[in-house]
């Protein structure tokens, strides 16, 4: 009997901050389904009415949205691509023992720390700027002509910068994963008459699998709203060069005040964003189950 | 083919000298266990010999070559670890083909080998589960089939039953024994424990803090221990090491008897005392007597004899399988 009382007052209890927390949830998610089936533009207040999918029909064959969507993904798989790498790469080099390890984990953590706001600016015009950057001083140091990045490689350019900020975290997993690798078994691997190349690729590979799973999954979930870095530097051009889903539903709704339309815009956002939560789940299903 | 000589051998970490300098000669077909208190430099030892850890000084050669600065694939060796080192995300003839796949033999071969060793060490049923699915003794299989898989000149052994239960490595270590038979390969097995010692070894090595103590066959070692250390150490229960008056009568600083030595009466005796503790094992008790005399003695007599705590004995040592020890703890040879 008192478990079962116990039981009930446990859920009395918590029921507050439930609920808080699924309305926080289900209110701006319901409204904003609701936004995208009105007419809604801020410049004609007052004549808000019911239009049905068109909304929908508007974004889903405007084709600035399939080159955003492509930009997203671009986006997203290149940043992956770049982290992954590199996070091994660097998590390998930080795991062996060297003079002043302890200074360096920490500067090669740093860069999480730096709000992508200013790390884009960093980027923008310390490094990256045709004139006054780093980069295009090292280029005419050696005699070439400076890239104009955000002209010449914009999307490229994103990428490096979302790349960098997400690097730390990357390594920071699969370092911590590196070192509870059992040295006994590369041991045995070393006396099985197993190279460096064999084995990271049979040993430190495979147990590195679940670390990156759980850096691809969590990075996918943040990468797919890219926004600040996008908006600080190119503003989504040249054109819609570097224009992804987040900044696409942001010009919608703030820069041509279509409310109806950049909401129908964030439930397809969702919805893809769902769908990708689909594969990503099924792939860390397979990876825990071994 | 696999004897293996050490010569001058030492290791040092830093300041801290683990090992001085040892030799020893290990020959073809051996079953050499070296055993020693934890601590004692026995594993730093065989890893050297397996090339995992760097020798500071000195020269290991193994069938007459100088393999000092050789890879431990080079060697020619294999190591079944403590922890088995399994690779876990690999199934069992996955781990059993590794050493095979790295060597670049081609599939048949591999295929040929893993199910040989696998029918010698009962695993045909398994090959297809993770290590993480199998018992503890199954995976010390896997560890073994895994090291003769090479056919390698020598097995190296690191503790390698110490995480089984007490049952399992009484079987585990007829296995081990049967397999050196089987094989005839020279096997180097380290071990703390001076039972698996006795009853597997052709040849023990009593380390003690990277010296070595003694070297000799398991009765050798049992019937003339060459030092205090080696006479405590192997023998269970521990031989009864007396010290003072009793042991100067006898013109030793100290006087050894083993508890299978001691006659035990309750009517007369050279030591008299009073029973303390009794062990019994069934076919064995052993009783913990201190004796006015000779202090504390365990007496180890036939499962019998019964005896009440607090009633007053008789003990007996067996003169001539008594050992004396000088003042520098070596023994001193009987004229």
């Amino acid at each position: 009997m008192a478990t079962l009382q116990t039981r009930a007052t446990a859920r009395l209890m918590m029921s507050p901050a439930v609920i808080l927390l699924f309305l926080w949830m289900i209110v701006p998610l319901a409204m904003t389904l609701y936004f995208s089936f009105l007419r809604y533009n801020l410049l004609m207040p007052g004549t808000e009415e019911y239009i049905g999918v068109v909304n929908y029909q508007y974004f889903l064959t405007d084709p600035a949205f399939f080159t955003a969507l492509g930009n997203t993904l671009m986006l997203v798989g290149g940043t992956l691509l770049i982290t992954v790498i590199g996070g091994i790469l660097l998590a390998l080099v930080l795991d062996q023992p060297f003079f002043g390890q302890g200074i360096v984990r920490l500067l090669v953590i740093a860069p999480f720390f730096v709000m992508p706001t200013v790390s884009a600016l960093v980027w923008k015009n310390m490094l990256m700027h045709p004139v006054n950057g780093l980069f295009a001083w090292i280029a005419r140091t050696f005699g070439f002509q400076p890239i104009d990045w955000f002209a010449q490689l914009p999307l490229f350019s994103i990428i490096l910068i979302v790349a960098w900020q997400w690097l730390p975290f990357a390594t920071l997993i699969l370092l911590t994963a590196l070192q509870s690798l059992d040295g006994e078994q590369i041991e045995a691997a070393e006396m099985d008459g197993a190279g460096v190349f064999s084995r990271f690729y049979y040993l430190v590979l495979p147990h590195l699998s679940r670390a990156i799973t759980v850096v691809i999954l969590i990075q996918t979930i943040f990468l797919l709203s890219v926004f600040a870095e996008i908006l600080v530097t190119t503003n989504g051009g040249p054109g819609i060069q570097t224009t992804n889903i987040t900044y696409l539903i942001y010009m919608q709704a703030l820069l041509q005040f279509d409310v109806g339309g950049a909401s129908a815009g964030g439930i397809v956002a969702v919805v893809l964003a769902n769908i990708v939560a689909f594969f990503l789940i099924r792939l860390i299903g397979k990876n825990l189950e071994r | 083919m696999g004897s293996i000589t050490l010569e001058k051998v030492s290791k040092s970490f830093g300041t801290t000298t683990v090992i001085p300098e040892i030799d020893l000669e290990i020959d073809n077909g051996e079953f050499v266990v070296f055993v020693g208190p934890s601590g004692c430099g026995k594993s730093t030892l065989l890893r050297m010999i397996a090339g995992l850890e760097d020798l500071s000084a000195g020269r290991i050669v193994i069938d007459g070559k100088d393999m000092s600065n050789e890879a431990p694939a080079h060697r020619g060796l294999s190591m079944v670890f403590q922890s088995y080192a399994l690779y876990p995300h690999m199934s069992v003839y996955q781990n059993i083909a590794f050493p095979l796949k790295m060597d670049g033999q081609d599939k048949a071969t591999i295929d040929k080998k893993v199910r040989d060793a696998a029918n010698i060490l009962n695993l045909a049923n398994y090959l297809d589960r993770r290590p993480g699915q199998l018992s503890g003794g199954q995976r010390q299989r896997v560890a073994i089939g895994r090291a003769i898989v090479r056919q390698p000149k020598a097995f190296l052994f690191d503790e390698p039953l110490s995480n089984l239960d007490a049952a399992l490595r009484g079987n585990m270590r007829l296995e081990i024994s049967d397999l050196h038979h089987q094989l005839q390969t020279t096997m180097i097995y380290v071990t703390h424990d001076q039972v698996e010692a006795m009853t597997m070894a052709d040849k023990i090595v009593v380390l003690n803090a990277g010296r070595i103590e003694q070297v000799g066959s398991p009765l050798d070692l049992y019937r003339s221990p060459r030092n205090v250390f080696v006479a405590g150490f192997i023998g269970s229960p521990r031989m009864n090491l007396i010290e003072g008056p009793e042991a100067a009568r006898h013109d030793a600083a100290t006087l050894g008897v083993r508890p299978e030595h001691v006659k035990i009466s309750t009517t007369e005796g050279a030591w008299k005392g009073t029973v303390g503790v009794s062990e019994h094992l069934g076919s064995d008790t052993f009783i913990h007597v201190q004796t006015e005399s000779a202090g504390k003695i365990t007496v180890r007599t036939d499962g019998d004899f019964t005896a009440e705590h607090g009633q007053p004995v008789y003990l007996t040592p067996d003169a001539p399988r008594m050992h004396r020890f000088g003042a520098d703890g070596q023994a001193i040879q009987r004229t």
